[in-house]
């Protein structure tokens, strides 16, 4: 379906929900809703970004087909959700890798595992295939100031092009800039996405793989989240160490950047694989098949960055460390380069809806 | 080997025919007292629960406040509300037994599966006596099914019990149509819980002619009485008005069967109704909407062509719940009826002399506001203002069946009463096919679930006795 139909058929499904309201103790989308009479493209692109996909509506809908009303809200808004992020990509000519990214991000993996790799071979001392250790030994293989700029670099452009994705989505859900930056909202909304409030179903946790209310997925997400959140900090650490300090990588395993990128590595990576297996069980009816592949494509990557950097931890001694330092690098460029047109951007965009959502609901009482 | 074979073993404990909350009640319950239970759910898997999916909530005694209900719902004024809406039409004895075990239904409901929200905007007036389903009628069904299925009853969808053998009051087997085939399911007691006949076109035809033609189904297709047809050939001894069912006004462009609640529209006492040829036939602000709706799906059913359309202005949009077919628009009153297809000129003279007749006030639509209407037959007593402020909808209104008061008498241990009054030993009914024991007229909110939860209950417990002595 075009951008233009997903839209009508949001439009249809929301004015039917909103007839009927059974559903408003799922999650924010309903009392969203309610707020309304008529649905709008604004608005719904708004609620296609505040839907979690708990899909608890979809089990409860008397609705649903082959009732005749084929109500389908979490196909209609995760569909809709999909083509949102392709109109708010910035710079425009990229917001095509949103359409194949199952493709663009292997091809950006094996893009960037070619290039560090024949890096490092070309640029290590005594080849890639040997044993280094001490301090510094990291940038033996890809030197320390390449190293910087690259991922500086990547990093920059992936938050300039995220802010700019921002923007486009206040503007695109008619968001004004002070409803959004005021404290209090933001507030509420970061105690949402901490929680996950919205995959808790009420108390009861949200229907996935299947029918059966369940915690599990909200548990696995927290594993990733928290994890990212503790592997984030080991980086910050281990910069704060290298460029602060003048202690250069690797550190010892008791160390804080250790510590931290290892706990937050394995609890990524047992999140991660989680999420494949009930991914895989899951109904498939209420589901975006289209959007499949761009999901498959960003737990694969994060599960390469994670997979490399622990295979790089606990192998750093050996002869292998610098073919893993360059896959693990290249899995980092990758995951930087399609960070603003991938699967990634659902944390943006649903932290942005919840701020909306904080706003509009105060204002209601 | 033949049914008269005393060697034969039955097919199941109990038999429990109907998919909906009473039937599931009952066969959660004979279940866990240890009986092997069928249960025949003659809708397919996704449209199985019959008029309980619709459902949204249950009300139920509690004499004190839980997380999803507020304060306490005592019996007397429990009893006091049946009252008022039965207008006396009940049978103390089994309401009150319904309203004393309906006690503190919420916890056995969520021991269940049931889960329960707090209401929000739009049924507060109901967050005293009535708890919430989490997701409406259809997750509750969900909820039991899987509870069910874990206490190793026997679901069987698409079956449906087209006769029931019954020999001087005693249950012997159900002759059952499944997936195309016929075949005996035998039984040491059998609940019926299949509801009320409102599905079924024919047997509406046979009371109302050819109007009922032009009614609409709002519940399952599946709830055609063809098990309350057959108990009532079979002896049992019928209650209730067979001429009477609950309707409301609904929108006329809604499916003929299963639209539920989106089709309902709450705008009548916010704007005029009138009929094909253009006039006004009731009081649309006799009372507030919650304690009128009910009225209006005779109304529409008693004017021509058994329709009607509800005409409001600009100003009034907003006061009511969003319905799920957009109005008709139009930029003028008589550019409004054109669209609909009524008389133009007859529909302006209605307007224009309402117009003139409102009176001034101060509009409320919280309380029976003083706006009303002078000089003018029928009369708008109250939210009357004028049609004025463009543009103009209107929404076709037709009679919206929710169910029918035929019923099946019981006593107090849900055994369907033969003719002669005497009750039958093992053939049980709770739920809509009894709920005219109770309910002689009227509605009241989220108590047709409570009576089904209660007699589900009672007659799975009594079926399951039966058998285990």
């Amino acid at each position: 379906m075009s951008a233009d139909e997903l839209l009508r058929e949001a439009e249809r499904v929301m004015t039917i929900c909103n007839a009927c309201r059974y559903c408003e103790g799922f999650c924010a989308v309903f009392p969203a809703m309610e707020l309304r009479r008529t649905f709008a493209a604004e608005e719904l692109r708004y609620l296609a970004n505040l839907c979690h996909n708990c899909r608890g509506c979809w089990y409860a809908c008397q609705y649903a087909p082959p009732h005749e009303f084929a109500v389908n809200v979490p196909r209609a808004l995760a569909a809709l959700r999909r083509t949102t992020w392709q109109e708010f990509a910035r710079p425009k000519r990229f917001s095509g890798l949103f359409r194949r990214n199952g493709l663009a991000v292997l091809a950006a993996g094996l893009a960037a595992a070619a290039v560090f790799l024949l890096w490092g071979a070309l640029s290590a001392e005594s080849g890639l295939w040997a044993a280094r250790s001490g301090a510094g030994a990291f940038y033996r293989v890809i030197p320390y100031g390449a190293m910087l700029g690259v991922f500086s670099a990547l990093a920059l452009g992936a938050l300039a092009a995220l802010a700019a994705g921002l923007f486009s989505f206040l503007r695109q859900t008619g968001t004004k800039a002070s409803e959004f930056f005021a404290p209090g909202h933001q507030l509420r909304a970061l105690k949402d996405v901490l929680r996950l409030t919205y995959l808790e179903g009420g108390g009861h946790g949200c229907n996935y793989p299947d029918e059966r209310f369940r915690h599990g997925r909200r548990r696995l997400h927290h594993l990733v989240f928290y994890g990212f959140l503790a592997a984030f900090a080991s980086t910050t650490a281990a910069a704060f160490y290298d460029h602060v300090l003048g202690l250069p990588a690797p550190y010892p395993w008791l160390s804080l950047p250790v510590l931290l990128g290892l706990g937050g590595g394995l609890a990524m990576t047992a999140g991660l694989c989680g999420l494949m297996v009930l991914k895989a069980r899951m109904d498939h009816e209420p589901a975006d098949e289209e959007g499949r592949g761009m999901e498959l494509a960003f737990l694969g990557l994060l599960l390469a960055v994670n997979g490399t950097g622990l295979l790089l931890l606990f192998l750093r001694e050996t002869a292998a460390m610098g073919v893993l330092l360059a896959l693990h690098l290249a899995a980092v460029a990758a995951f930087f380069a399609l960070l603003p047109y991938g699967k990634f951007v659902h944390a943006l965009y649903r932290w942005a809806a919840l701020v909306k959502n904080a706003s509009e609901q105060s204002k209601a009482g | 080997m033949s049914l008269e074979d005393p060697l034969r073993r039955e097919d199941c404990d109990v038999l429990v025919i109907g998919g909906g909350n009473a039937a599931l009640c009952a066969a959660m319950t004979a279940a866990e007292a240890g009986a092997r239970v069928i249960l025949l759910e003659s809708a397919p898997r996704s449209f199985r629960g019959g008029n309980s999916r619709h459902t949204r909530n249950l009300r139920f005694l509690h004499r004190k406040p839980t997380p999803y209900l507020k304060d306490a719902y005592l019996e007397e004024e429990f009893w006091d509300d049946l009252m008022l809406v039965t207008g006396g039409k009940t049978t103390e004895a089994l309401a009150r037994l319904v309203i004393r075990e309906s006690e503190d239904l919420g916890e056995w409901m969520e021991a269940h599966g049931a889960m329960f929200q707090p209401p929000l905007r739009g049924t507060l007036h109901l967050a005293r006596t009535n708890a919430h389903f989490l997701g409406g009628g259809k997750a509750l069904v969900n909820a039991y099914y899987a509870t069910a299925a874990r206490l190793g009853v026997e679901i069987r969808y698409e079956a449906e019990a087209v006769d029931l053998e019954v020999e001087n009051g005693r249950f012997r087997f159900a002759r059952v149509r499944e997936r195309g085939a016929e075949r005996l399911v035998s039984a040491a007691a059998c609940v019926c819980a299949a509801g009320g006949f409102q599905a079924d076109l024919a047997w509406l035809k046979e009371i109302w002619g050819e109007a009922a033609d032009r009614f609409v189904i709002r519940g399952s297709p599946f709830d055609t009485g063809r098990v309350l047809r057959t108990l009532l050939t079979r002896g049992a001894k019928a209650v209730g008005d067979p001429r009477q069912c609950h309707a409301v006004a609904v929108d006329a462009r809604a499916p003929r069967f299963d639209g539920g609640i989106v089709t309902r529209l709450d705008c009548v006492p916010f704007g005029i109704v009138v009929n094909r040829e253009g006039k006004r036939f009731y009081d649309e602000g006799e009372n507030f909407w919650p304690k009128r709706y009910a009225i209006w799906g005779r109304l529409v059913a008693g004017q021509p062509g058994q329709e009607a359309f509800c005409l409001i202005d600009a100003k009034a949009l907003p006061l009511f719940m969003p319905s799920v077919f957009p109005p008709v628009t139009g930029r003028t009153i008589g550019e409004l009826a054109a669209n609909l297809g009524l008389p133009v000129g007859a529909v302006e003279e209605t307007v224009a002399a309402f117009n003139r007749a409102v009176r001034p006030g101060r509009f409320d639509p919280a309380r029976l506001d003083d706006c009303a209407t002078e000089g003018i037959a029928p009369p708008k007593s109250h939210w009357a203002q004028p049609l004025d402020c463009p543009p103009f909808y209107g929404y076709p209104l037709r009679p919206g069946i929710t169910f029918t008061y035929l019923g099946v008498a019981v006593d107090e241990r849900a055994r369907v009463l033969r003719e002669d009054g005497r009750p039958c030993e093992n053939l049980f009914v709770a739920g809509e096919i009894m709920s005219g024991n109770i309910l002689g007229q009227g509605y009241m909110a989220g108590f047709g679930m409570t009576i089904g939860t209660v007699f589900g209950r009672i007659a799975g417990r009594e079926a399951a006795r039966h058998v285990r002595g």
